[in-house]
């Protein structure tokens, strides 16, 4: 930790129409990592990435650079570039220009331009496309571009605002592969923010996990998946089924009415906690192999599994098994201590993880919603 | 287009024509009793007649020294609102401003004729012994014309990702740097259509002019009080040059535009 | 009676120009790209031309002894009187304004997404229905945007009934004229009556507003 961090943001506080975005928000990167800010749309993942570009000034806090406080260095005089969310590709140059466009700025000199240009376009894989029209661009091929154009500033911090969120599934898979390709490469610290989860896993080394303007937890992709800290965390990372439990004793939680061995520790006697079970953690037994049991009342093929929704005694729970179950039978669930994950009581208990109202197409609702809320946001 | 639709389309194209076709021709009438209604022969002497009026060709300055004028500072102030408008955040305050721009355009010429009047008749009596004319016309045509350009640079300004000028900021442009680099190219299109709009409206405009002139006279002006003559076929020839100037140009600009459209499909029908 | 006769002959002239300007906006929406571009352009190219030359275009055609009434005379039919009359003048508002009705009508009309009648032809609409129930509603705010920029400029000319009207059909706007430049100068009393003009208008506008989105306005005068 005794390292200089590249970014680093101390108590920063920002509102817009007196509603507060970031509450007291510290954060720290170090160079050459490859940051996630992973959040729903409205909690201020896109504003921080903003007060790092400089487009945003925080009403508290300060911001450092290499240990340098550029809280009023405008965004022209800052060492990073951004890709934005729809690339803001300028529509009157081509291809050429626009990634020529930062080192025309500074004054290079057009011998250094070209090849520059050339090699940031080899590398994104858009060899020949330097005179092409940048409106006549797939939405792939356009991002590339706002990835040459940023890179070619050789900028020491490069901010991702959603780059990957206007691609189709297919095409973000191997964007994700190659932009994870591109960040190992050049080294550059890259601080990417998304909504979706998978993304965020797949591709950082840390995940800064927001919600309301907090970081709600910060770690790498496993710590954040098999060790969240609570309830937000554990439902917006992956499914979860989350329960009232109480924590007897260490290592022995008691929830869904029975005792179970965990590999947990450290809490007082008898608190109230907040209990995780992964639902691809649970094996599906004979109703009567083990104590907790109860009747399927749905089944999804979901191609890799089934989704399977439970009703035990009168809490739901989700397993995803690979094995088909009858709906309407009665099968017992088995838990091992380790797929036990206890968490401390938080604002957000008792608002997630049970899945009584769910359904694929709510889910989907929802996803739009925010989708469009993400689109307002952005407005800001 | 079925048969109907032709017949009408054709009859109402008939009702917005004939009536210049019938200025057009008559204004190639050879007749000494100056008839508006007897095609009496061929003839060019309403057009020699016409370039030998000193009034007319006076007019024809003014008017055109005027449109240049009003069109030129119109442009960059209504640009300068418009960019100014599309910056505010406060809806509230934003929808008001867009009326009081937009007012003017609404209002009724003849009101905004006699109060831009009663303005300069106030303004010059209390600076002493001034009296209408150029400039208080140019000043009139800067007024109606400025909210017709940012009516439509505005539409630009709104289709721009706002991100652009970000984006350029980004990339190591001062914010001065960035507006002139990438913000201005992507609202030029809708500021040169500003400064189009603005030219003509000046060139064109009678009621506005009507009042603020003083004794100056501009094109439109002097049509008027030849109309009040009755009788004039100056005023056919007249028409029939503006007429086919226009045209000329309006063709010249459809012309453009479709071979620079053609261009464009060409060049990137080569590269891919 | 000047107030009521404008607002009168205004409204007279409003309302042919939308009898008249929206089948054709529809025809025109309805044709193919290249043929509707130079459609649009021929009902623009009147515009381009002064309105005074065109007013003095209907004075040569109407007057008694104008082209209309020698042709008359030559096929023996008797003559017409049909200058200074208010006919004439509802004649001249509607020549002049008629294409800032159909531009926006137009407008609207060519924006509108196709498969939205074919739905409705296919949920068993008749012709007729998909007009009223479809068409027409989708049209409103061109018809509203037309209205207005014909209603505003006809309820307060002062030209096309001097020169079409004679003496005897004035409008407010020559009352307004007169009280300025002509011969009952009065100031104070032209202003009066510019303001009452101005707030009548603004109050018609503020109603038409109630059905608009206000986004639509002037996007006709467009190029």
């Amino acid at each position: 930790m005794g390292e200089t961090p590249i970014i680093e943001l101390k108590n920063i506080a920002v509102s817009f129409d007196g509603e507060a975005v970031l509450k007291d928000f510290n954060l720290r990167i170090r160079g050459g990592e490859f940051v996630t800010l992973l959040g729903p749309s409205g909690c201020g993942k896109t504003t921080t990435l903003r007060i790092v570009g400089g487009f945003v000034h925080p009403d508290q806090g300060d911001v450092f650079f290499n240990g340098q406080k550029i809280n009023d260095v405008p965004p022209h005089k800052r060492e990073v570039n951004t890709i934005f969310q729809k690339y803001a590709l300028f529509p009157h140059l081509n291809v050429y220009d626009n990634v020529a466009f930062g080192m025309r700025v500074h004054g290079k000199s057009e011998k250094e331009i070209k090849s520059t240009v050339k090699n940031m376009l080899n590398m994104v894989n858009l060899n020949g496309f330097a005179h092409r029209n940048v409106n006549r661009l797939s939405g792939g091929q356009q991002q590339r571009v706002a990835i040459a154009r940023a890179l070619a500033n050789h900028p020491k911090v490069l901010l991702l605002d959603e780059p990957l969120g206007a691609l189709d599934l297919k095409l973000r898979k191997d964007m994700q592969a190659e932009l994870k390709k591109i960040q190992q490469q050049t080294g550059i610290t890259f601080i990417f923010v998304t909504h979706d989860q998978e993304e965020a896993l797949s591709m950082s080394d840390t995940v800064v996990v927001m919600d309301k303007g907090e970081i709600q937890q910060i770690g790498s992709p496993q710590d954040i998946y098999n060790e969240p800290k609570n309830a937000f965390v554990a439902d917006f990372i992956g499914e979860s089924n989350i329960l009232d439990g109480v924590m007897v004793d260490d290592y022995l939680a008691e929830f869904a009415g029975q005792r179970f061995r965990c590999v947990d520790k450290g809490f007082a006697k008898n608190e109230p906690v907040d209990v995780v079970i992964r639902p691809e953690d649970i094996d599906v037994v004979a109703p009567d192999e083990s104590p907790l049991s109860g009747v399927v009342t749905s089944v999804t093929f979901k191609g890799v599994h089934y989704e399977i929704i439970v009703d035990v005694a009168g809490f739901k729970w989700m397993i995803q098994s690979t094995d088909f179950q009858e709906e309407g039978s009665k099968i017992g669930l088995l838990l091992q201590p380790d797929d036990i994950h206890i968490m401390k009581k938080s604002e957000y208990s008792g608002m997630f993880g049970d899945y009584t109202t769910f359904s694929d197409e709510m889910d989907e609702d929802i996803l739009a919603s925010q989708r469009e809320e993400a689109e307002e946001e952005d407005e800001i | 287009m079925k048969v109907a639709s032709k017949v009408y389309t054709f009859l109402v194209f008939l009702f917005l024509y004939a009536p210049i076709f019938v200025l057009i021709i008559f204004s190639f009438n050879d007749s000494d009793t100056m008839s508006r209604s007897v095609f009496s022969g061929f003839s060019l002497r309403w057009y020699a007649r016409l370039f030998e009026d000193r009034m007319i060709m006076d007019a024809l300055k003014n008017t055109l020294i005027i449109a240049v004028v009003a069109a030129a500072v119109a442009t960059v102030l209504g640009t300068v609102a418009a960019i100014g408008l599309n910056g505010i955040r406060n809806k509230w305050v934003r929808r008001m401003m867009m009326n009081v721009t937009n007012l003017p355009m609404v209002n009724p010429e003849i009101v905004t004729g006699v109060s831009l009047m009663l303005l300069f008749v106030f303004v010059a009596q209390s600076l002493g012994g001034l009296s209408l004319g150029m400039l208080s016309l140019i000043l009139a045509h800067i007024t109606f014309c400025t909210p017709y350009v940012v009516l439509s640079v505005l539409p630009k300004l709104r289709q721009m990702d706002p991100h652009l000028y970000e984006a350029a900021q980004d990339l190591g442009c001062d914010p001065r740097r960035a507006f002139f680099k990438v913000v201005l190219p992507e609202i030029m299109p809708g500021i040169v259509t500003g400064m189009i709009m603005a030219f003509t409206l000046s060139i064109d405009d009678f009621i506005i002019s009507y009042f603020t002139s003083g004794t100056t006279q501009t094109l439109p002006i002097y049509i008027y009080s030849m109309t009040r003559k009755r009788v004039s076929p100056e005023i056919n020839a007249l028409s029939t040059l503006l007429f086919v100037a226009v045209l000329f140009l309006l063709v010249i600009v459809n012309l453009r535009q479709a071979r620079d459209k053609r261009a464009q499909e060409r060049k990137e029908g080569l590269e891919s | 009676m000047f107030f009521l006769r404008s607002i009168w002959l205004g409204a007279i002239a409003t309302g042919i120009c939308l009898l008249v300007g929206y089948p054709l906006a529809y025809i025109i929406s309805r044709t193919g790209a290249r043929v509707q571009s130079v459609l649009v352009m021929l009902v623009m190219l009147p515009m381009w031309m002064n309105f005074l030359l065109r007013t003095y275009a209907w004075m040569t055609l109407l007057e008694d002894n104008g082209i209309i009434n020698t042709a008359l005379a030559t096929l023996g039919l008797p003559k017409l009187h049909m200058i200074n009359t208010s006919g004439a003048v509802v004649l001249g508002m509607v020549y002049n304004y008629i294409p800032y009705m159909i531009l926006p009508l137009y407008s609207a009309l060519a924006k509108m997404d196709h498969s939205v009648i074919e739905a409705a032809q296919d949920l068993g609409a008749n012709q007729r229905r998909v007009f009223t129930k479809v068409i027409f509603p989708l049209s409103m705010p061109g018809v509203i945007s037309g209205i207005t920029m014909v209603f505003v400029p006809a309820v307060s000319t002062f030209i096309i009934s001097k020169m079409l009207g004679g003496g005897s059909n004035l409008l407010i706007g020559d009352l307004i004229d007169m009280q300025f430049l002509g011969s009952a100068y009065n100031p104070n009393l032209g202003s009066a009556i510019s303001l009452v003009l101005m707030v009548l208008i603004l109050i018609c506008m503020g109603i038409m507003n109630q059905f608009d989105d206000g986004e639509t306005r002037g996007g006709g005068l467009m190029i």
